[in-house]
């Protein structure tokens, strides 16, 4: 399968009609990948101008809660995936990497932007910015652009969630 | 009041004041030891009046460091430049919060940033550095960062 | 060792010191305040900084004067373009650049349709931090409008770089007209709706009237300016005072109002933003022609001298000083930002509050993190 021409929510097993309700066969691991990937909820975590692009992402036009991503959690302990969205500096690395580990497994992360990536447009002659969010955490996907359209973070939304549909355990 | 006028007031209240042509305002400079008088003067007097500090900072010139002051009045609508320099090594002024209270935030960020010691400041610590970098100054010229900095 | 009298807060045995943030939905980016409370009511609150502390004024020094504008588009990124403004204005007074007609008219145009989308998006974020969570989907809606017609002339929604010292980067689009017609018809459609659904909301005015008063005497020993400071009767708008660009020969209102409370520094931006489309409709019918940009050498090198500029922002008075020493890159650059100095009165304003009351004066007062910090 190719990247984008798979629907996602496609139910990875057989429907069976018996009298009197049905079967549902399928293999365990596809069954548990198909219900993470798609109901994966997101750590409100925004330092800085991509936090209004990711906000754009959440309303009504561009919505990312028809993927999946319906609750916007506070609290990292009921939240799935964390989009460091914005510049990460070394006053609020222990900070982010607090957050990640109060985070449940399994977790993942995504990391939106220029600065996030690695440094951006701060990335010389700056003596506090972390070039990259993935010197303080694993990363999964990375989202170019600065700020990101919110398109690009759909994309992004979608290539994790084809991540997890292949893992393997 | 204009620029001459305020120059030649300011002039008669503290004679040892010396003024610096050109810009757009009254640039003038003061020894860090009148500043407090100078400070009162601005703030008190009713044809003065300088009642809104509008920015506070300092600029490494790599001999000395000069304090930078900009007032403004919200009753004549006139501007100021207030300047001090101060010695590199051990660079103290007097604090201006009791008399204008936005200077307690730019002050505090003055001494991170280079090192400048106010006297008689209610709370002078770190504001912007994360904690470990006192002493390090980092925006003074000759602040060095093998790793970071590139020289070009 | 100075103490204010007034400033002074009693710790008895009972007081807990708790941390709202860094992380937290209610501080608009990383804002992390130490409060002291007894009960419910606040008795100190003690901001820290620099969480996005990204050095931009030392980095600035190793960039030449067309290069270091970018970096004000994300120090207050929703009013990204008056940033940029202040940076080019800069420039020029150094240079002496004459900026043809018509670019001044679109830098107003497009500076105040930044306004607009910036205090409909505070509009959405303070409702929220209330409670209410309709109004944010409503803000955003509008603000689409407005990032569509920026993405069409300048290229970018949030980030646009579209001011450069001479003028304007491109010219504008046939469309635009068209564009920001629709745009006017349909705010002043929405705001009547808007006014509906949260300011004469009685939950709302109850959550917001006599909470966090600021005196005109504080508002100006505490540097606060914008719609903060004219909610306490202190005229500071830079646009009337010490106009620059065309302001001068437009006909808009300061709005001024006496509460000093959260409910008045509500109004006063509401009232801005009418008055704001006001000026869009007088200008988009009157672009002169002629160039966009005046010819300037490619690159550019101030003579000998400090500079100082300064523009009104949707959040307040922000200030560019350009030191100078005839080289092609800034010997030190200091840009005073509006949200450093509101923030400086929130404890002032807060005490003897309520946490709830707290969050309702922090989103009153239109703070953005990035900005305080550099």
């Amino acid at each position: 399968m190719e990247t984008g021409q798979r629907p996602v929510t496609d139910f990875p097993g057989q429907v069976i009609d018996t009298p009197g309700g049905g079967l549902l066969t399928g293999a365990l691991d596809d069954l548990i990948n198909w219900a993470r990937s798609n109901s994966l909820w997101p750590l409100v975590f925004g330092t800085s101008c991509c936090a209004i692009e990711m906000m754009s992402t959440a309303s009504a036009k561009y919505d990312w809660s028809r993927f999946g991503f319906e609750v916007a959690r506070a609290t990292p302990r009921q939240a799935d995936v964390i989009i460091i969205a914005g510049t990460i500096v070394n006053k609020m690395a222990p900070v982010l990497r607090r957050l990640y580990d109060q985070m449940p497994d399994p977790k993942y992360v995504i990391a939106m932007g220029a600065c996030a990536t690695s440094g951006g447009p701060f990335f010389y002659n700056t003596y506090s910015v972390v070039k990259g969010a993935d010197h303080v955490l694993p990363v999964d996907v990375y989202v170019a652009g600065c700020p990101p359209r919110p398109e690009a973070l759909l994309h992004a939304l979608i290539t994790l969630q084809e991540k997890i549909l292949k893992e393997k355990r | 009041m204009t620029k001459e006028e305020l120059q030649v007031k300011l002039a008669e209240k503290l004679p040892e004041l010396s003024f610096e042509e050109g810009g757009e305002w009254l640039n003038m400079y003061v020894e860090p030891e009148a500043w407090p008088f100078l400070a009162q003067t601005l703030r008190n007097d009713s044809e003065l009046w300088f009642d809104y500090m509008f920015c506070l900072t300092c600029v490494d010139w790599k001999t000395h460091l000069t304090m930078v002051y900009h007032f403004s009045s919200t009753r004549h609508r006139h501007n100021i430049v207030v300047k001090s320099k101060l010695n590199r090594d051990n660079p103290e002024i007097e604090t201006i919060c009791q008399i204008w209270r936005t200077a307690e935030f730019h002050e505090r960020e003055v001494y991170e940033m280079f090192g400048v010691n106010f006297l008689h400041h209610p709370d002078l610590r770190l504001l912007i550095l994360p904690d470990g970098w006192e002493g390090k100054n980092p925006m003074r010229k000759d602040y060095d960062d093998p790793v970071n900095m590139i020289k070009l | 060792m100075i103490t204010f009298k007034d400033e002074v807060a009693v710790t008895e045995s009972g007081d807990l010191v708790i941390n709202i943030g860094p992380q937290h939905p209610a501080t608009h980016g990383v804002l992390h305040l130490l409060i002291t409370i007894n009960g419910e009511t606040v008795k100190k609150v003690e901001p820290h900084l620099g969480y996005i502390h990204r050095s931009i004024e030392k980095m600035c020094e190793s960039l030449s004067y067309r290069q270091f504008t970018y970096s004000t588009s994300r120090m207050d990124y929703l009013s990204a373009h008056i940033n940029n403004h202040a940076c080019v204005l800069g420039v020029e007074k150094g240079l002496q650049i004459e900026v043809p007609q018509r670019a001044e008219v679109i830098r107003v145009l497009m500076d105040e349709l930044t306004r607009i989308a910036s205090h409909v998006l505070w509009w959405g974020a303070l409702a929220m931090d209330v409670g209410a969570i309709t109004p944010f989907f409503h803000a955003f809606r509008e603000r689409e409008m407005i990032n569509d017609l920026m993405e069409e002339t300048c290229g970018a929604r949030l980030t646009m770089n579209y001011m450069v010292p001479g003028g304007v980067m491109a010219d504008l689009h046939p469309n635009f007209y068209k564009r920001v017609k629709q745009i006017i018809q349909q705010f002043k459609d929405k705001l009547d709706e808007y006014d509906e659904l949260v300011t004469y909301n009685t939950i709302f005015i109850n959550r917001t009237k006599n909470v966090g008063y600021l005196s005109p005497e504080d508002a100006v020993s505490w540097g606060v300016s914008g719609p903060s400071a004219r909610a306490s009767n202190v005229s500071c708008d830079i646009r009337k005072l010490y106009p620059y660009g065309i302001y001068d020969k437009l006909t808009f209102d300061e709005v001024l109002l006496t509460e000093g409370d959260t409910y008045a520094r509500y109004m006063v931006r509401m009232l801005e933003l009418r008055q704001s489309l006001s000026i869009v409709e007088q200008l988009i019918d009157n672009i002169p022609e002629g160039d966009f940009q005046a010819k300037t050498k490619a690159v550019l090198k101030l003579p000998k001298g400090e500079y100082y500029s300064r523009v009104e922002t949707a959040r307040g008075e922000f200030g560019v000083y350009i030191v100078s020493e005839g080289g092609t890159t800034p010997y030190r650059i200091k840009f005073r930002s509006p949200g450093y100095s509101n923030l400086s009165a929130l404890g002032h304003m807060a005490r003897g509050s309520k946490i709830g009351d707290l969050v309702a004066i922090m989103g009153s007062l239109d703070l953005v993190i990035p900005d305080i910090d550099r």
